[in-house]
């Protein structure tokens, strides 16, 4: 969990450095104008800078003649919008795989561990992390890395189980 | 077998890296699960802290930076604070904002654009209908390369409900599977952890993680709740986190409340755009104690996060939430009328909805619906995709409805809400478009949304309180907006048509713009708003920070305030305290009065008939003797008296601190037995020769227990507990220790006198 933790931290600085970077294609001045005597309205949308943002460079052909482009512009509003298209693409990506990986954990714990752990179905008990319990009561031979993290997984497990029973079955919290 | 209680000898030489996965070993002054923290003494314990560090930072120059360093500790903290919340709250929308469109169709070019992104970079979109583009095709055209008839629409409705029903099942299964804490909108019991009351796990890292990934899917599958309650518990997470990286918060629970209550009002900064407003919700709603410390404090974390959000820039236009609107258009007098009524609307319905929904909740819990959480989840996410998609008002997010609502209608709107009759001739600039009577799109628009407001008010009963992730505040200001621009283009077309009568020919001329019904839309939102949670201050701030328009707080305070006189006309509780009532959580609310006269006598324990108190004597009992009261009794602390039979005060023993404090003395120290004598003075008492070395525990005692006279007033008692947060309190008369009194008795009692079931306080 606390690499998730340092996951989330390093997108955080990624975000605020990509952000700076902008992408030609991300600004753009957009100009929307309402119909006006018999031509229809219009959206007109173009790459342009701040201080160009405004009816007389960005609307393209101009539809209307000479006298009457004045008339058509003050109806039109025209608005400077940038975005980042890095940012939106590095967070949806960021967050389907995080989403992934949890499906695919949620799946393992639900599924696939108990038919590792005891060779059959367990169609009798429906609760996840049913095995928790005698994981613990079991004693351990060495105090090595992998057997701290399965015993740190198997904490985590039985604390997720006193939630679960919590809310719930015996719905006393947040019911 | 508590498999809690491991020692800590087993584990050697991993080396400290591998530390954080053993089980932390309690030491004497944390507290257990869903229990009362002792305000005084963490206040004490951090006073000493300080004093400690500022006598040795006049020792050397290292001494001194630390020093320092403890001081700046709380500004880190919330700095870090800030930034995580605002990257969280900025990842949720941009999620929310494509997932959302993914039930409807998807973009070609690159998948991880939304439609309004797709056709970001498009020339062909048209004036009529600005989303269309080559580049995004909804789920129809890709399939069956149709996209119009019947079929296509089919098809479209039913992909849209599988969808839904997917992300649903996604949200609750994770939250069953990982995270169960994460379900709910988290405030009623921030608000009691921020009373004191631990829940372990609660504000953890896991509940974070899966809250904020949930809190995407099930706001993206289209069901009637709102992210704002969510993102106020993901940013007290985050609190969490980061204080338990420094020991000033982490070894003290006092400090670590002040910290999430700046966490709190971080969370509504981000979900609203409203800093400010998310101060005053911390102030108002959120904490119990708030020193002036901690109000400069969550300014700079709320403004941390609102910076940090704006560079995210989720909606590309630098606002902070989708729907800011910035109109200026004035108000009359004459439509104060009008914003009374949305007010009276806004009360009734939020009586209405907290009767209904604690009805609803209170059936879950206590019968069989409650035991088929998931299934309660798929049924109501397709009842809610089912009647929302027809609806061209509700098929949207909830979100981009309530902007639609609040936007006024310009030329430039397309929109079937903004179907006037224009005069051709017009040359009025964009933003001064005078009243203009209502097209026929306007009339259907009036149907659809009287219909969507009913379906939106009842659905929302049923959606609030599952077992996912869940806010009250968007819904809340739907069905206000939607009430609110109803009356507004009613008031609009009555003033268009009926320019002559009286109310109207001082202020409304033919020809000019009077009636702005989106001003109607916000009002009628901040009533409902205001209904439901009983807000006052912080709402109306909210509001017009979301909005940018200072004209319009007397309309937003009129309607609060008649909201509220309504809504507290029926019942005096908003939708956080009612639920809090619902878990039975020992919260002492500061805003309960109590005007009963009776003493502390009357709920003392033990009463007339009951077994006598339980107390310690100061040096006559062995530590078998404690050994059998502790198991028999479950009782969370002792008086300690002199004797039984003088039964004079000496002080106050906890329950936890004992049991520590006899297993750590059987196993560390020599000649400590069951025979041993147990003494609370500073010199052993006079033993015989032979007899077993005593045990002395006079650190674990309390020394200066709180204690009231049998007379004192029931009224003084309770504001003692409240302004102290004490957890137990001891009646004496003269001198002699007569009982108890702890706070769930004084709810016990609270409850009592207002008739409720007293019983249903749990906890202890």
């Amino acid at each position: 969990a606390v690499t998730i933790f340092q996951l989330t931290c390093a997108h955080s600085v990624t975000l605020t450095l990509l952000s700076s970077v902008k992408n030609s294609e991300d600004v753009r001045c957009k100009c929307i104008c309402p119909p006006y005597k018999d031509h229809s309205g219009h959206i007109y949308n173009k790459n342009v800078s701040q201080k160009d943002c405004d009816c007389l460079h960005v609307v393209e052909p101009m539809p209307v003649p000479g006298p009457d482009v004045e008339a058509y512009c003050l109806r039109c509003e025209c608005k400077y919008e940038e975005r980042s298209s890095v940012t939106i693409k590095v967070t949806i990506i960021i967050y389907l795989s995080i989403l992934g990986l949890l499906l695919l954990y949620m799946v393992y714990l639900t599924l696939v561990e108990p038919i590792l752990k005891s060779g059959f179905l367990p169609l009798q008990d429906h609760q996840p992390f049913a095995n928790a319990h005698d994981v613990l009561a079991r004693s351990r031979s060495r105090a090595n890395v992998l057997n701290k993290v399965e015993y740190a997984q198997q904490r985590w497990k039985l604390q997720v189980q006193e939630q679960r029973k919590s809310v719930f079955d015996r719905h006393v919290v947040l019911s | 077998m508590d498999p809690n209680m491991v020692n800590a000898g087993d584990m050697n030489g991993s080396g400290n890296l591998m530390d954080f996965l053993d089980e932390p070993f309690p030491d004497v002054g944390t507290y257990e699960d869903f229990h009362t923290i002792d305000w005084l003494r963490e206040k004490s314990r951090d006073t000493d802290r300080h004093r400690k560090i500022t006598s040795k930072s006049k020792e050397s120059i290292w001494e001194f930076i630390k020093s320092l360093l403890d001081a700046w500790s709380g500004w880190v903290v919330m700095l870090l604070i800030g930034l995580l919340a605002g990257t969280l709250a900025g990842v949720i929308d941009l999620a929310v904002d494509w997932m959302t469109d993914l039930k409807e169709g998807v973009c070609l070019s690159a998948f991880w654009y939304s439609h309004e992104q797709c056709c970001w970079t498009s020339n062909e979109t048209t004036f009529d209908d600005r989303d269309k583009c080559p580049q995004w095709q909804k789920w129809s055209e890709l399939l069956v390369s149709q996209s119009e008839g019947a079929s296509a629409y089919i098809l479209n409705y039913f992909l849209y409900i599988m969808w839904a029903l997917c992300f649903a099942f996604l949200a609750v299964s994770l939250v069953r599977v990982f995270a169960p804490y994460a379900c709910g909108s988290g405030i009623p019991e921030i608000k009691t952890i921020l009373s004191g009351f631990i829940i372990r796990g609660y504000l953890g890292k896991w509940t974070l993680l899966i809250k904020t990934v949930t809190l995407v899917l099930v706001v993206s599958s289209g069901l009637s709740l709102g992210k704002e309650g969510p993102l106020v518990h993901v940013a007290c997470c985050c609190g969490n986190f980061f204080s338990s990286l420094f020991s000033k918060y982490s070894k003290n629970e006092g400090k670590r409340r002040e910290v999430l209550s700046a966490a709190a009002a971080a969370g509504v900064s981000v979900a609203f755009g409203a800093p400010i407003g998310g101060v005053l919700f911390s102030l108002e709603e959120v904490s119990y104690y708030f020193p002036l410390k901690t109000l400069w404090r969550s300014f700079f974390a709320a403004l941390v996060a609102a910076f940090t959000l704006r560079s995210i820039n989720p909606f590309g236009n630098s606002r902070l939430v989708l729907f800011y609107v910035e109109y200026h258009t004035p108000w009359y007098m004459a439509e104060l009328f009008p914003f009374i009524l949305l007010g009276v609307f806004g009360g009734l319905w939020g009586t209405l909805f907290i009767r209904c929904n604690i009805a609803w909740c209170r059936r879950r819990k206590t019968t069989r619906l409650g035991k088929y959480p998931v299934l309660e989840v798929i049924v109501i996410t397709a009842i809610t995709a089912i009647i929302a998609y027809p609806n061209p008002y509700t098929r949207r997010s909830t979100s981009e409805l309530i902007s639609e609502l609040f936007n006024d209608c310009g030329a430039l709107e397309s929109s079937q809400l903004c179907d006037y009759i224009n005069d051709p001739n017009m040359t009025r600039p964009v933003d001064d478009i005078p009243d203009r009577p209502a097209g026929p799109g306007v009339y259907s628009a009036m149907w659809q949304l009287a219909l969507a407001l009913v379906f939106k008010i009842v659905i929302t009963i049923f959606t609030f309180g599952m077992k996912i992730p869940s806010g009250l505040f968007i819904p809340s200001m739907a069905v206000g907006a939607m009430a609110g621009r109803m009356v507004g283009i009613g008031v609009e077309q009555l003033a268009y048509h009926h320019h002559d009568w009286i109310i109207f020919r001082n202020w409304c001329r033919p020809g000019a713009d009077c009636v702005t019904p989106g001003l109607y839309a916000m009002v009628g939102a901040a009533a409902c708003l205001g209904g439901v949670t009983r807000m006052t201050v912080s709402l109306v701030v909210i509001m017009f920070e979301l909005t940018g328009g200072l004209e319009y707080i007397v309309p937003l305070m009129a309607a609060a305030v008649t909201s509220k006189w309504v809504a507290d006309a029926f019942g005096k509780e908003g939708i956080y305290e009612a639920h809090i009532h619902l878990n039975g959580y020992p919260f002492l609310d500061v805003k309960d009065e109590f005007t009963h006269r009776t003493l502390a006598t009357d709920v003392m324990r033990p009463r007339r008939g009951e077994a006598p108190l339980s107390v310690l004597t100061q040096d006559s009992m062995t530590v078998e003797d404690v050994e059998t009261l502790i198991k028999e009794t479950d009782y969370n602390g002792f008086p300690v008296v002199v004797s039984k039979d003088s039964e004079r005060l000496i002080g106050f023993a906890q329950r936890r601190e004992l049991i520590l404090a006899i297993k750590n003395a059987r196993q560390r120290q020599d000649g400590v037995v069951s025979n041993s004598i147990v003494y609370f003075t500073e010199d052993p008492p006079e033993l015989p020769p032979n007899s077993p070395h005593p045990l002395k525990l006079r650190r674990i005692l309390n020394l200066s227990p709180f204690t009231v006279t049998d007379h004192t007033p029931m009224e003084t008692v309770v504001d003692i507990f409240r302004k102290l947060g004490l957890r137990q309190c001891l009646v004496t008369r003269s001198g002699r220790l007569l009982g108890i009194i702890t706070k769930k008795d004084v709810l016990r009692h609270m409850a009592q006198m207002a008739n409720q079931d007293p019983e249903s306080i749990m906890f202890n």
